[in-house]
């Protein structure tokens, strides 16, 4: 099975209140929060960890859930993120998140 | 409840300013009538400081980053400074300008980088009143023209109309502009004085007989009779109320680093040019005064029939003299949606007739009855 790569999309606003993230789609500005378990999934998507190492160093090891049930929830969610624009997901490592602005800026 | 009243809620109990509204610059292209600010610039401060400063208030849990003026456009590094507000400290940037320098590609950028909103002030759909308040010939055409830029990129737009005499009868005409242009749009009858105290412009205010009829515009307000019912009286609920976000959940920072409850509430509680922002925050001793108000606490208005309905402005009592004592600008609303007198304006009423000692003579004899003079 291939690995998931996860980024935080620079372009989502976002802000830790007591330890759980405020963000706001750029996409639509729908606002969300996020639990503590997402909000781990934020905080350690720098676009270069696969989602499994995530799930397995930060995630298993915080709350007592089965890695493989956990991996599944996390897939599920990131992807419900990218949908809302908050996270950027692929395949291969995201080294550079995507730049909005092209070279004239 | 919704989730950002959720958050509000949560914000206030942990005493973290959710929103901040950051004045670029008080320099500005249009020189509108109203205008509480002066236009010079006093020494604003420069790109570092800014930068500086909105890493402090990211640190402080600030959210929601208002950026306005003045108009912030005339800020040479105004991309720069919003480019590090958004992709590098994640805030979520409402802007606030009049659009005249914006473009097509002004538009396209503010897309790129993402905000969350633009509010654009606009006086009128007519050009000889728009332009008669900005006192900029082409003024309106300019920034109807950035609307449609911006709108054509996808980005939420807001017409901003403030209320005067001079353009009351126009607010139909604006509301149908930004409907034909698919944005939204706010009517605002409040007229501010100079941040210097000085009130001689809230002459330009829409009198009581115009908010009255405003009031009644059943297309504005809804349902009329719900709107303008005579107000059911405080409750301890009510009573133990927060007056307004001011110095709980919002502040306001000027272009020379002074930080204020509000905009429109200009006590001054410290300057982040030689605090840090948290240490004014939660230690100022003005902030933390403004923070103690309670509506029970309020002279005047406790006893009042509007306490619990009223939009009273605890920056527009301060600037009348105390932050406690009542707002007269809220009163002549409370009184133009409902006909009930407030208590402050009973108050004025009882002291004007114990100020009249003095009688004007009769321009001529009067003749008793009996034939004698009185």
């Amino acid at each position: 099975m291939s690995k998931l790569y996860v980024a935080r999309n620079p372009r989502a606003a976002a802000r830790s209140l007591d330890g759980e993230m405020m963000i706001m789609s750029s996409r639509d500005s729908t606002l969300f929060t996020l639990n503590k378990t997402a909000t781990i999934l934020w905080q350690s998507a720098d676009g270069t960890t696969p989602l499994d190492e995530i799930v397995e160093k930060r995630i298993c090891a915080e709350f007592e859930v089965a890695p493989t049930e956990a991996l599944a929830d996390a897939q599920t969610l990131a992807r419900e993120l990218a949908g809302h624009e908050i996270l950027q997901i692929s395949e291969t490592p995201i080294t550079t998140p995507k730049q909005p602005f092209g070279d004239k800026w | 409840m919704s989730l950002l009243h959720e958050l509000t809620e949560k914000a206030l109990a942990l005493n973290i300013p959710l929103s901040v509204q950051l004045d670029l610059t008080y320099r500005c292209n249009e020189r509108c009538v109203h205008c509480y600010l002066d236009h010079d610039d006093h020494g604003e401060m420069t790109t570092v400081e800014i930068k500086h400063l909105l890493d402090e208030l990211a640190d402080a849990g600030v959210f929601v980053l208002s950026l306005s003026g003045g108009e912030i456009f005339l800020r040479k590094d105004f991309f720069e400074i919003l480019e590090y507000a958004r992709l590098q400290k994640q805030f979520c940037v409402k802007l606030k300008t009049n659009a005249i320098m914006i473009r097509e590609r002004e538009a396209a950028r503010l897309r790129e980088i993402g905000v969350e909103s633009i509010q654009i002030s606009i006086y009128s759909h007519r050009p000889e009143v728009h332009d008669g308040i900005t006192l900029v010939p082409g003024s309106l055409r300019r920034s109807i023209d950035a609307a449609r830029f911006l709108k054509s990129q996808g980005l939420r737009v807001i017409f901003a109309n403030v209320l005067m005499e001079q353009n009351v009868q126009d607010y139909p005409g604006v509301r149908a502009l930004a409907e034909e242009l698919g944005l939204e749009c706010t009517l605002d009858p409040t007229v501010t004085p100079m941040m210097d105290g000085d009130r001689s412009i809230l002459h330009l205010g829409v009198g009581n007989e115009t908010l009255r009829r405003v009031f009644r515009d059943q297309a504005l307000v809804g349902d009329e009779d719900e709107f303008c019912a005579i107000p059911a009286p405080g409750d301890e609920n009510s009573l133990s109320a927060l007056p307004c976000s001011a110095g709980h959940t919002a502040c306001y920072v000027s272009p020379y680093g002074d930080v204020f409850p509000c905009v429109q509430f200009p006590l001054p509680t410290g300057n982040v040019r030689k605090q840090k922002f948290l240490e004014i925050w939660r230690h100022s001793e003005e902030m933390n005064d403004v923070r103690s108000i309670r509506l029970k606490d309020l002279t005047t208005c406790t006893s009042c029939a509007h306490v619990g309905s009223c939009t009273r402005c605890p920056g527009l009592a301060y600037m009348e003299g105390n932050m406690r004592g009542p707002s007269s600008q809220d009163c002549e609303k409370s009184f133009a949606r409902t006909g009930v007198p407030s208590a402050n304006m009973l108050a004025k009423k009882r002291l004007a007739q114990n100020l009249v000692q003095i009688r004007a003579l009769p321009t001529s004899p009067i003749v008793s009855p009996t034939g004698a003079l009185a």
